[in-house]
């Protein structure tokens, strides 16, 4: 069982959240051209790495809000967390 | 290659089974290869075999990270199955399924091929339409497919929760009589040990740590054992994919996500047919040792953890209970974790790709072990002849950018979702 620290509500176990992935996909910026290439990294490229990674959780059974997670993928040790609109 | 039959079985009984050769050498690298395969599982273990069967390529290597039979050819669920309803998966997977069926002669090993049947069980009036289009479109491919009704899904389990007062009621279902299951350890035996007779070297404990290119053309990788040199190489590593191609400057439409499953206690034969539960993701056999065989939902975070997290589990194990109540009986006798190479679209990718000579072949997600002969002779023939097989042709990577796709269960980018 993980255990994320929820910046709003503090230490809470892994089945209140839902999983939202990479939080360093960025979506091209709107009302501007937008190339396939760019399109394409945005929407199916992924990085993927084994260590350190930056992801996009939801408190969806606590206050609902968006939150970011820095988390190893092998060690499953979680570094940070931050609010959805906080860089790291 | 000594011959494996009964009577090679009793010529070594009398000996005490002392003078069995070794299935497959330990030999060390040589300096250079025409291919070298990265990734020792079933499905690099069958290119080799392939190139050497059917394209007279012997002078090949393949590199192992870890040992034959450790990664994911030995932590899946042993299903073996063709329903799919779009062509590229159909016609891909049923080439597999005349492979699995000649397999354990071509390979002079058992393999345990029992074709017993997958269920998929309908929950409700959509999901038996959605059934029947799926069942219709596999018959117009040529795969076996057969619409049950409750009455006859009762028949062949009754075991099953029929009472009137579920959740989710079982409507009916489709069956593929001709999939099953096989065992999954003698699979990866059986072609190390054929590709090894056919001079393939299988290195074993050697980690690719880096790539030699130079003018977008492949030249050789770089080993804990020392730097090879090869005209083609193959990626063949599933949840690895991505470690290796960041060392190449390479991203990929692929996450890493961790899949578990486990087993009961062994009990006596129950179950006669795999079946899948339709309102959610669990699915069930039962093994040769009475083991019931159950998997269902990835973690659902990006993992190279290859173990697994309790709350999945039991999550799993919840829809388990809720089609099979008698399940609740049993106590559990192992649980593992793999990882997957989820791709974007639930579809693998066997491809060329930009740098010459490197050949990839990725993307399984949770269909890999039944994919292992049809991906094994396809990548075999995309390396040998340097362009895919009309069956392969579909599994192209750049699918993505051109929207191509061949998005099966209709679920979009979140590989998580399952």
């Amino acid at each position: 069982m993980l255990h994320i620290k929820c910046p709003h509500c503090g230490l809470r176990s892994q089945n209140e959240f839902s999983y939202g992935g990479d939080a360093t996909v960025k979506r091209p910026e709107l009302n501007k051209e937008v190339s396939d290439k760019d399109w394409d990294n945005f929407v199916y490229l992924r990085k993927s790495p084994r260590g350190k990674h930056l992801e996009l959780w939801q408190h969806i059974s606590g206050c609902r809000q968006w939150i970011k997670v820095e988390r190893d993928t092998l060690t499953h040790e979680i570094f940070k967390t931050l609010k959805a609109n906080e860089e790291v | 290659m000594q011959k494996y039959s009964v009577f090679s079985l009793i010529k070594n009984a009398f000996k005490g089974h002392k003078d069995w050769e070794v299935a497959w050498k330990d030999p060390t690298p040589k300096k250079e290869y025409d291919v070298i395969i990265i990734g020792g599982g079933g499905h690099g273990l069958a290119t080799a075999y392939y190139l050497a069967k059917e394209h007279n390529i012997t002078k090949v290597a393949i590199i192992e990270k870890g040992w034959i039979g450790g990664g994911n050819v030995g932590r899946n669920t042993t299903i073996i199955r063709s329903n799919y309803m779009h062509d590229e998966n159909g016609l891909f997977s049923e080439f597999g399924m005349d492979l699995w069926r000649n397999m354990s002669q071509d390979l002079n090993f058992n393999v345990m091929f029992s074709p017993r049947g997958i269920i998929n069980l309908a929950h409700s009036d959509a999901q038996m339409n959605a059934y029947s289009r799926r069942g219709n479109s596999m018959r117009l491919n040529g795969i076996d497919a057969v619409l049950l009704n409750r009455e006859e899904v009762k028949k062949i389990i009754p075991m099953a929760d029929f009472s009137e007062n579920v959740r989710f009621p079982i409507f009916g279902g489709l069956m593929q009589p001709s999939a099953g299951t096989a065992r999954h350890d003698a699979v990866a035996w059986g072609y190390a040990r054929q590709a090894d007779s056919m001079g393939v070297d299988i290195i074993q404990n050697c980690e690719v740590t880096g790539f030699d290119v130079s003018n977008g053309k492949i030249l050789g990788i770089r080993t804990s054992k020392g730097n090879i040199k090869a005209k083609k190489i193959g990626l063949c590593v599933a949840g690895s994919t991505n470690i290796l191609a960041e060392k190449l400057n390479m991203t990929l439409p692929i996450e890493t996500h961790l899949l578990q499953a486990c087993v009961s206690e062994p009990i006596k034969p129950i179950l006669d047919n795999v079946v899948t539960f339709g309102a959610g993701h669990f699915y069930c056999s039962q093994s040769d040792k009475g083991e019931m065989v159950m998997g269902g939902d990835l973690d659902g975070y990006n993992s190279y953890a290859q173990r697994g997290n309790l709350p999945t589990l039991q999550h799993v194990l919840t829809e388990g209970i809720a089609m099979f109540p008698f399940l609740s009986k049993l106590k559990m006798l192992r649980t593992w974790g793999g990882i997957m190479d989820m791709s974007m679209d639930g579809s693998p990718i066997i491809d060329k790709t930009h740098i010459e000579g490197l050949y990839l072949n990725c993307g399984w997600c949770y269909g890999g072990f039944k994919a292992t002969p049809a991906s094994g002779w396809t990548f075999a023939h995309t390396i040998a002849q340097d362009k895919p097989h009309e069956l392969n042709a579909g599994y192209s990577l750049n699918r993505f950018s051109t929207g191509h796709l061949i998005d099966e269960k209709g679920l979009g980018t979140k590989t998580w979702i399952s």
